[in-house]
């Protein structure tokens, strides 16, 4: 006779031919009860922890969440609330910007997101690991604090103020800017033609060749100094037996720096580095777009972005859809970009972010 | 025993300062070139004189900017979004980042995922304005009002904007660091849920409390875009003061290339004086505040080992 192959939770008696539950699988039927029961429990003397979340929740539902049941725009016809009857046009806004008439405009922002990112990291990434050895060397505290709070300070200046300031040191003498400090600088440093052609067009910043140095170089204004924290605090984390050490085997400063300190810090400098390469396709719009708020000026086709693109698209009923699903492309990639970063140093390291 | 200093160690001494007392300098540069821009004569900008200190000195850019009625206003505006908005921020944040900080909280792993996603992925610029017009619509409407600028928006700023995942992570991690026999003691004596908030962790986590707070007042006081995206000319009275000196610059000199032909101001000289006067006076909260909160950047400031 067939007999089911169940012994581990059902008992099957031979006489009266039926099965009945094996005391195991009672005991844990019961704790399985208990632990529901005792799910319930902690959900109700808890109540006040679920409480504490709801308003967290409800502001990242509303302003984060409720933004993404836009992005369905990418799949419809124009953009405004105000016609609910907008037809499905499937992934034809996606052809638009990738093939179609709006994917000039559309590769160039994608284009320049990349390089911006790109030379952004290329320059701005070593300069906050030099400043935290060099900041070790500094062995008086007090002079140590005063360059900090110099080299943190750029980083808590608004965006409009760093523009602003920018778009001054490098004006050229129009009938309503006079010229820039930085401007008379280069011209008299440099005897390169091109800089003169550029600085008597629009300006250094509104030409296409000198913007994304200048974009760089600000940019690591604002933030070299204030991304030396971490690396800093991996540097004196160093421990000075080590460097006794070193010194008794009669290495030099070099030698020092070569095979006692960078080693130490270089699972910091490569945990960093793959942080930056996640977050490549976030460049900040805000500057980019006081920089180049408009088509119409000269470092347009270096200065847009996706983000300021799309931005660009706002405005107009047909264009917003492709804003939106290009912008949705490029975040898309982002995403992939963070997440795996972040997986490669959870493996490198057992460090993550998230 | 006092060691001697090798050749190479000095030199890479001498090389340290140096570049880092450039570099500190050239940070600081632009500042006090903006100082002395404001109290330069006019004729010394238009001619574009002025190096570092003041050339001539002049007070009339500072009293112009004192004399400008909706730069004050402005101005407020900022304190008040900044203030509240900062109490805003932190309230939900450190109630959300406690309660997340509990191992025992049922379904964490989807709060938390809840929480990280937004820094992975975000609609983009036109979904998120569409989103604040649809809010404000909503806000309007609660108080009685037919569209979001019958509303000052200034209270949609306030709700909406500045929210950092990355500053409730950190004080996530910052509240998990608590030891929980403390927590534990403090619930025999008989503390609630909300005391054992505020009476244990928060005074425990003052540093990332601190640094968190100055994350989040810094990005209220510089907020621009989305500001002046939502404001737009509409409500010029809420703007904040940035999008008023970005304006100004719009509308009184050519760095933005966008003169209209008539600018308010027509002396050349005292408008871009007038521009750093009020690069000057939007500093000033900012560098008041800083020094007290910089010590705690180091300590507040540990992203490193987090588990998920």
């Amino acid at each position: 006779m067939f007999k089911l192959k169940c012994d581990d939770f059902l008992i099957y008696d031979e006489a009266t031919g039926t099965y009945s539950m094996s005391p195991e699988q009672q005991v844990r039927d019961e704790t399985e009860r208990n632990r529901w029961k005792s799910t319930g429990l902690t959900l109700l003397k808890d109540w006040r922890l679920y409480l504490m979340l709801v308003p967290m929740i409800l502001v990242y539902l509303l302003w984060k969440y409720m933004p993404m049941t836009e992005l369905l725009a990418a799949f419809r016809f124009g953009n405004f609330q105000e016609t609910s009857d907008r037809p499905w046009v499937g992934f034809n806004n996606f052809k638009v910007i990738f093939v179609g008439a709006e994917s000039t405009k559309f590769w160039m922002a994608f284009r320049n997101t990349f390089v911006i990112a790109f030379y952004g990291l290329l320059f701005g990434f070593p300069l906050p690991i030099i400043l935290a050895l060099f900041f070790n060397e500094v062995r008086s505290n007090i002079a140590r604090s005063i360059m900090q709070v110099c080299v943190y300070l750029p980083k808590f200046i608004s965006t409009v103020i760093v523009t602003s300031l920018t778009l001054a040191l490098f004006a050229s003498s129009s009938a309503r800017s006079p010229e820039g400090v930085l401007t008379k600088l280069l011209g008299a440093i440099s005897s390169s033609g091109h800089l003169e052609d550029a600085i008597k067009a629009d300006g250094l910043v509104y030409s296409l060749e000198y913007f994304r140095s200048i974009y760089i170089i600000t940019d690591i204004w604002e933030h070299a100094g204030y991304d030396s924290i971490v690396f800093f605090a991996a540097v004196i984390a160093v421990s000075p037996t080590s460097y006794e050490a070193a010194q008794i085997d009669g290495a030099g400063k070099m030698a020092q720096m070569r095979y006692v300190v960078i080693p130490s810090i270089l699972s910091t400098v490569v945990i960093m580095l793959i942080m930056k390469i996640g977050g490549l396709l976030s460049v900040g719009y805000e500057k980019l777009y006081l920089l180049c708020p408009s088509a119409a000026l000269k470092n347009y086709e270096v200065a847009e972005v996706v983000s300021t693109w799309s931005n660009g698209l706002s405005g107009s009923f047909t264009g917003s859809a492709y804003g939106i699903a290009g912008e949705m492309t490029n975040n898309l990639i982002g995403m992939i970009l963070v997440i795996g970063s972040n997986t490669i140093a959870r493996k490198a390291s057992d460090v993550s972010l998230y | 025993m006092k060691r001697k200093i090798e050749v190479s160690e000095l030199i890479f001494k001498i090389i340290s300062y140096f570049l880092l007392i450039v570099f500190s300098a050239l940070c600081l540069y632009p500042l006090i070139y903006a100082l002395g821009s404001t109290f330069s004569d006019w004729t010394a900008i238009k001619d574009g004189k002025v190096i570092l200190w003041p050339v001539g000195f002049q007070v009339e850019s500072f009293k112009a900017v004192f004399m400008d009625n909706q730069f004050w206003v402005n101005y407020s505006n900022t304190l008040f979004v900044t203030f509240v908005g900062t109490i805003w921020c932190l309230v939900y944040s450190v109630l959300g980042a406690y309660a997340l900080s509990k191992k025992r909280l049922l379904g964490r792993h989807g709060f938390n995922f809840f929480l990280v996603f937004t820094m992975w992925f975000s609609a983009g610029v036109i979904p998120q304005y569409l989103n604040y017009q649809q809010t404000g619509n909503i806000l309007a409407s609660i108080v009685g009002g037919s569209n979001m600028y019958a509303i000052d928006l200034k209270w949609l700023i306030v709700l909406a904007m500045g929210m950092n995942a990355t500053n409730i992570i950190l004080l996530r991690n910052s509240f998990e660091g608590v030891p929980s026999e403390i927590e534990e003691a403090a619930r025999i004596d008989g503390a609630t849920e909300l005391q054992i908030l505020t009476k244990v962790y928060i005074p425990m986590s003052k540093a990332t409390i601190a640094t968190v707070a100055l994350f989040f007042g810094i990005s209220r006081w510089n907020g621009y875009f989305w500001a002046y995206k939502v404001l737009g000319s509409q409500q010029s009275y809420s703007w904040p003061v940035q999008v008023y000196m970005r304006d100004f610059i719009d509308k009184n000199t050519n760095l933005t290339l966008k003169l209209g032909d008539d600018p308010d101001i027509s002396n050349i000289g005292q408008a871009t004086s007038m521009v750093y006067a009020m690069v000057v006076l939007a500093m000033v909260p900012i560098l008041v505040i800083y020094p007290f909160i910089q010590k705690y950047f180091a300590k507040g400031v540990n992203m490193g080992g987090v588990k998920e």
